[in-house]
This record gives C-alpha cells, sequence and structure tokens, in this order.
C-alpha cells in the first residue's frame, strides 16, 4: 500500500466525540498516524506478520495503520470504553481485524513475549506529569519483545532518552524523525484555535531481545 | 477476542501472585476466518503456552487441538489449520474472563475484556 493510499484511509476514520480532558484524548492525525506506521513497516520491518499492540489506542488508529500494513494480530489498549466502541467500528469501517482491551496502562499484568511492536502515542503528560514515561515504561519493561514506537514533545527529548536507556532498560534509543502535531482546539485551557507543537517519532529496542 | 490474546492477558490485582491464565466464562462464541499463515504460526508456537491455548479451547467448544504439541508437527498442514483455528478465529464475544486466585470477574462485552480495576485492588 501507498503511503498516500494509507494516509487517505486513515483520515476517513472517526475520531472522538467527546474528548475526554483527563484522558488527553486528541487523535493521532492521518499524516503522523500513516508515516510512522509506514517507516516501521518499509525501514524496519516491523509490522507485517507481526504482533501489534497499539497503547493508548483511543479511536485506533495507530493500531488500524499497522493492521492495513499487514499485521497478523492487532490489539489496542485504552482506559475509555467510548474511546473504544468508536474504534472497533471503525476497524468494521476498514474491514480489518484489531482487537481491544479495556484497562489502566499502568497496571497492566502480562504474560510472555508475544507482541513483537508497541506503537504508541502516549498522553503527553500535560495534564499528568509523567503519563508518557509510565506508557514508555510498560511498553520497554513489560510487554514488547522486538520494537516500540512512541510519540514525544521534542522539548522532553533528552529526558525521554535518559528515562529509556537508564529507567527502562532500552537497548537503544533513536528519534528517527520530527513531525508536526496540531492539537485541536478541543479544550477551554487551548486559546488558539491549533496548537502545532514539534514532537519526535521515536523508535526504542528494548533490552535483551534482538 | 482471541485466544491469543487471551494467551498473554493476566489477572492484575493488587497482592495476585499467579494471575495466569484466566479462565473463561463463555457467553457467546463467534468464528471469524483467518487466511492460513504457515509463518506467522510457526513464530508464535514458539512463544506461546500451548497448554493454555489447548484448554482456552477446549472452554469454547472446540476439543481438535492435541493435548501435546512439538516444533516438528508444524509440518503437518493439518494441525496448523486446528492452530490458525484455535489462536485466531474462535473469538469470545460475550462472557467473561476470571482471575484464577481471587475468582473475581473481569466482563467481556462485545467481545472486549474490561481489565480495570476498583481502587481497591490497585
Ligand atoms: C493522545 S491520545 C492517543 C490517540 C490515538 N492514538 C488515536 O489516534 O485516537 C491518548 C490516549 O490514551 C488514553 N489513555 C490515557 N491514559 C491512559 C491510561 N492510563 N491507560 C490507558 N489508556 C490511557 C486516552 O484515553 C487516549 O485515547
Amino acid at each position: 500500500m501507498k503511503l498516500k493510499q494509507l494516509e487517505g484511509l486513515l483520515g476517513s476514520l472517526e475520531q472522538f466525540s467527546n474528548p475526554k480532558i483527563e484522558f488527553e484524548q486528541y487523535p493521532t492525525g492521518p499524516h503522523i498516524a500513516s508515516r510512522m506506521l509506514y517507516t516501521a513497516e518499509n525501514s524496519f520491518g516491523d509490522v507485517s506478520d507481526k504482533v501489534v499492540a497499539d497503547f493508548g489506542c483511543g479511536c485506533g488508529t495507530l493500531g488500524l495503520a499497522a493492521a492495513l500494513l499487514g499485521a497478523e494480530h492487532v490489539v489496542g489498549f485504552d482506559i475509555d470504553a467510548d474511546s473504544l466502541e468508536i474504534a472497533r467500528d471503525n476497524a468494521d469501517e476498514l474491514e480489518v481485524d484489531m482487537e481491544f482491551v479495556q484497562c489502566d496502562i499502568r497496571n497492566l499484568s502480562w504474560n510472555g513475549q508475544i507482541i513483537n511492536t508497541i506503537v504508541m502515542n502516549p498522553p503527553f503528560g500535560t495534564r499528568r506529569k509523567g503519563a508518557d514515561m509510565d506508557f514508555l515504561s510498560v511498553a520497554l519493561k513489560v510487554v514488547a519483545s522486538e520494537s516500540v514506537y512512541s510519540l514525544h514533545k521534542t522539548t522532553t527529548r533528552d529526558h525521554v532518552r535518559r528515562t529509556a536507556l537508564r529507567d527502562c532498560n532500552a537497548r537503544s534509543a533513536e528519534v528517527i524523525c520530527e513531525l508536526r502535531y496540531d492539537v485541536p482546539q478541543l479544550y477551554k485551557f487551548h486559546k488558539k484555535k491549533e496548537v502545532d507543537i514539534a514532537v519526535d517519532l521515536w523508535r526504542f529496542v528494548p533490552q535483551g531481545k534482538q | 477476542m482471541r485466544l491469543l490474546t487471551h494467551n498473554m492477558l493476566a489477572s492484575n490485582i493488587k497482592g495476585v501472585a499467579n494471575g495466569f491464565p484466566l479462565k473463561i466464562e463463555v457467553g457467546q462464541v463467534v468464528e471469524k476466518h483467518v487466511d492460513l499463515n504457515p509463518e506467522f504460526l510457526k513464530n508464535m508456537f514458539a512463544k506461546l503456552d500451548y497448554k493454555v491455548l489447548v484448554e482456552a479451547s477446549k472452554t469454547m467448544g472446540y476439543a481438535d487441538l492435541p493435548e501435546q504439541a512439538e516444533p516438528s508437527m508444524l509440518e503437518s498442514e493439518d494441525f496448523l489449520r486446528k492452530l490458525n483455528h484455535a489462536l485466531l478465529e474462535l473469538h469470545l464475544e460475550e462472557g467473561a474472563l476470571v482471575c484464577p486466585e481471587t475468582g473475581r470477574k473481569f466482563p467481556v462485552n462485545k467481545g472486549i475484556p474490561n481489565m480495570l480495576l476498583h481502587e481497591d485492588e490497585v
């Protein structure tokens, strides 16, 4: 599938109808989501025929992109039942298989090494400090066996690298590219219509694996 | 929820030492076709807990998987089909996952397990 085609399909997905401020629910836009998964597949071979998890999947954009690129089994995790319902409808609409689990990522319990790749757009931690690092820690230490792709604010780059390598035992932490992220004006405290922030697309490799 | 997902989820209640595997309570099972992908199944076989899969698929009403399996069986298309069916085609649509230690039930509605904990379980 071509990048443009993937971006087009993702652009047609339903997004949060009533975003919940406490969970930092803003959609990962089709531009970013398509590039993220396209790179994971075409530069690293981390998607097709793999088991992929989408942490904080919201309406499912990243996980569905993985399914469209040929992931064999995709599981989306989110704390919010309303988002998961939208995500499931999006999967039906695209006619791809994606599984969902409602849970709080911070206390996820896990067995084995079945998940190859994690893709995620964690809460940036603007509501609850450290939310993004909680996600990263569970992804690297508990669940992923081969790679983790994640988005973090560019202003936190040094902190993310240090946390990944030192506290989460990552074997490597690499910024693949810098992207512009439009956080739409969903919430009253955003004064401008859209807040355009710089984010890094990271690829981490967990310890003790390939 | 596919049984491949069941094979990785564990009960996360505070104080529970052995939350895996979750027991399955069946309300409704649905089947959805998945094309056979032998390479994928071979990779999965090396990673999954086969015994847990056999028990889970029996609970879901599918008893054709052999009790014991070894890697050499992955050359048999017949075995691969059974594995494919148990792992990817069977879905728990309604029912519950049950913590093996405490008996706490995690409901499964429209195929989505709810693993959220109550305040006193975190
Ligand atoms: C920035 S959004 C990601 C949106 C998603 N990638 C999409 O395109 O719809 C963050 C998501 O994480 C979820 N979330 C926040 N805190 C969570 C937690 N502790 N456990 C699980 N999910 C959480 C939110 O509900 C939200 O859907």
